[in-house]
């Protein structure tokens, strides 16, 4: 019961961290209609800028830091490889999307090698905690909570701010928004940003328990937390957050069970159950294709 | 006002407006009317920097427009209703109303409060996603939304597009009341006679050019509008 628990808690951690980075993949899905395939290596470069700048500066700084350049990171991701499409065809968008993920591994291999890089302890995350006779660590105990909260703080900005307004409006009608004098562009990388920094938390509460970042980090939890978008719907937030939630608790407990080997392939299964039995996830909405 | 000079506009090969010039007086309302597929909507989206021109010159309150983007076209003071009425279904009405006052820095509670008294159906679905709206409600808030912007020139493609009589009456009516307050109104129109009869001045647009102009009563008694546009033989 114990074990059952601890591995409970820790599935709903790296659940959490996958919340935040299927939110990354609904948000661009919602505004552009594209799967953004370099989503996960985004989370992945997080990990390595985040590396190199506790060598350099306190965790204190570098956690901003590693947040700010994420950010830019993905901005500039969208306007270098992503605008200049903006009237092409979806599936030239979507090569481009797949070509950018291929850029980002091989230019950390590049930079870094393949090899495994050691991620900086933060100290303050590892601390052991017992809660009852439960074992677990404060990053475990953080991340759903610090998952919840920002998908809290990004509802509100949805709902009650102009760029919020704004990113919904274009979402719908691109035609519609900008007669309203929305910038479609700003609106745009306004997502990317948002979808960024949450990646770039996602990825500091991911890889505290992991301990390393190698160029492919970002492949396995970048399809799983597609996965997990779909699974709730993609486009919903709500959705995100149940399936990050879902499919980390569901991977921990199998792989908790002695089928460690299977956990990935379980995360396919979802995906094509849920396809056959609701094309469009949880909480999808009808599919209304763009005019 | 606005004045459109020699204006052209193509899709790929196709030309869809060749050599548009027309112009409209502050504090009127100016009619376009023409058979579908004439240009009319392509016309009013150019001014609005949807698309951009080919040819020609857009000159609002004395400077050129031409081919600014849209957001700028709107914050000097042009909004376009769209054919179609393209509200955002999916958001309440009054965030609709909101994101319609988008450019504005001011505080938007009177104008909401002065809506609700223009179009009292709005106030009382208020928190109703726009989406649940019936069609003519959805056209009273595609108008409201526009007028949000507080606009000296507005634009609206179609307005009685689908919509029963009697709403169209109400529609009519509002598009008045509207000018009279003082904003100028460049409308576009296949419901001919209506749209003659509130004119000051209007243009019978044919495939991409103008063929007829004059003050709404002319064009309401002349033959061949009659014929073409009114349903009426001699
Ligand atoms: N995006 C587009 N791509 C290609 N051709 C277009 C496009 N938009 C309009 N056209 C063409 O331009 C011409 C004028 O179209 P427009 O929509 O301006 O007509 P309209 O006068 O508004 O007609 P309606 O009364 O049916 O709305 C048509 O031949 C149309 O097929
Ligand atoms: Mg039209």
């Amino acid at each position: 019961m114990q074990y059952f628990l601890e591995q409970c808690l820790i599935g709903i951690s790296i659940g959490g961290a996958y919340a935040l980075i299927a939110i990354g993949y609904t948000l661009v899905y919602g505004i552009l209609r594209l799967i953004n395939f370099a989503h996960g290596d985004i989370f992945m470069v997080a990990g390595y800028i985040m590396i190199f700048t506790t060598a350099n500066f306190p965790i204190y700084i570098s956690i901003p830091i590693t947040i700010i350049a994420t950010c830019i990171l993905g901005v500039v991701i969208e306007k270098v490889a992503y605008k200049p499409l903006r009237t092409a065809p979806r599936m030239s968008i979507m090569i481009s999307a797949i070509g950018v993920s291929y850029f980002l591994q091989n230019f950390a291999t590049y930079l870094f090698t393949a090899l495994p890089s050691n991620y900086p302890p933060i100290y303050f995350l590892k601390k052991q905690i017992h809660i009852g006779y439960l074992k677990t660590n404060m990053a475990d105990i953080l991340t759903p909570i610090i998952t919840i909260l920002l998908v809290l703080i990004l509802i509100w900005i949805l709902k009650h701010t102009k760029i919020g307004l704004s990113m919904r409006a274009v979402s719908r009608d691109y035609e519609a928004a900008s007669l309203m004098g929305i910038k479609i562009n700003n609106t745009i990388s306004y997502t990317f940003a948002i979808g960024s920094i949450l990646a770039a938390v996602g990825s500091i509460l991911y890889f505290t328990n992991r301990a390393s970042v190698f160029p492919y980090s970002g492949s396995m939890p970048g399809l799983k937390c597609f996965v997990a978008a779909v699974f709730g719907g993609i486009g919903s937030i709500p959705g995100a957050l149940i399936g990050g939630f879902f499919i980390g608790l569901c991977e921990t407990l199998i792989k908790a069970v002695g089928y460690s080997t299977f956990s990935d392939a379980f995360t396919f299964v979802i995906l094509i159950i849920v396809l056959l039995l609701r094309p469009t996830g949880l909480f999808g909405e009808k599919i209304i294709d763009k005019v | 006002m606005l004045k459109v000079k020699n204006l052209h506009v193509n899709f790929g090969g196709i030309k869809a407006v060749k050599g548009i010039s027309f112009t409209v007086d502050k504090g009127s309302i100016v009619s376009l009317i023409g058979a579908n597929g004439a240009g009319k909507s392509t016309t009013l989206r150019t001014i609005a920097g949807i698309i951009k021109a080919s040819k020609g010159d857009i000159e609002f309150e004395g400077n050129s427009i031409l081919n600014n983007d849209t957001s700028k076209i709107v914050k000097s003071g042009i909004t376009l209703c769209p054919e179609g009425r393209r509200v955002f279904p999916d958001m309440s009405v009054i965030d609709n109303l909101k994101i319609g006052a988008y450019l504005r820095k001011d505080s938007i509670t009177d104008d909401i409060n002065k809506i609700y008294e223009m179009f009292p159906i709005l106030k009382h679905r208020s928190w109703q996603l726009a989406g649940t709206l019936s069609g003519g409600e959805q056209q009273m808030l595609a108008v409201a939304r526009s007028l949000m912007a507080k606009p000296k020139l507005m634009m609206l493609d179609e307005p009685s597009l689908g919509l029963a009589p009697l709403v169209v009456n109400n529609i009519f009516d509002i598009i008045k009341e509207i000018n009279q307050t003082g904003v100028t109104i460049l409308l576009v129109e296949q419901n001919a006679n209506k749209a003659l009869k509130i004119a000051n001045k209007a243009y019978v647009i044919e495939t991409g050019e103008i063929v007829m102009e004059g003050t709404g009563k002319e064009l309401l008694n002349n033959e061949k509008v009659k014929s073409a546009y009114l349903g009426k033989t001699k």
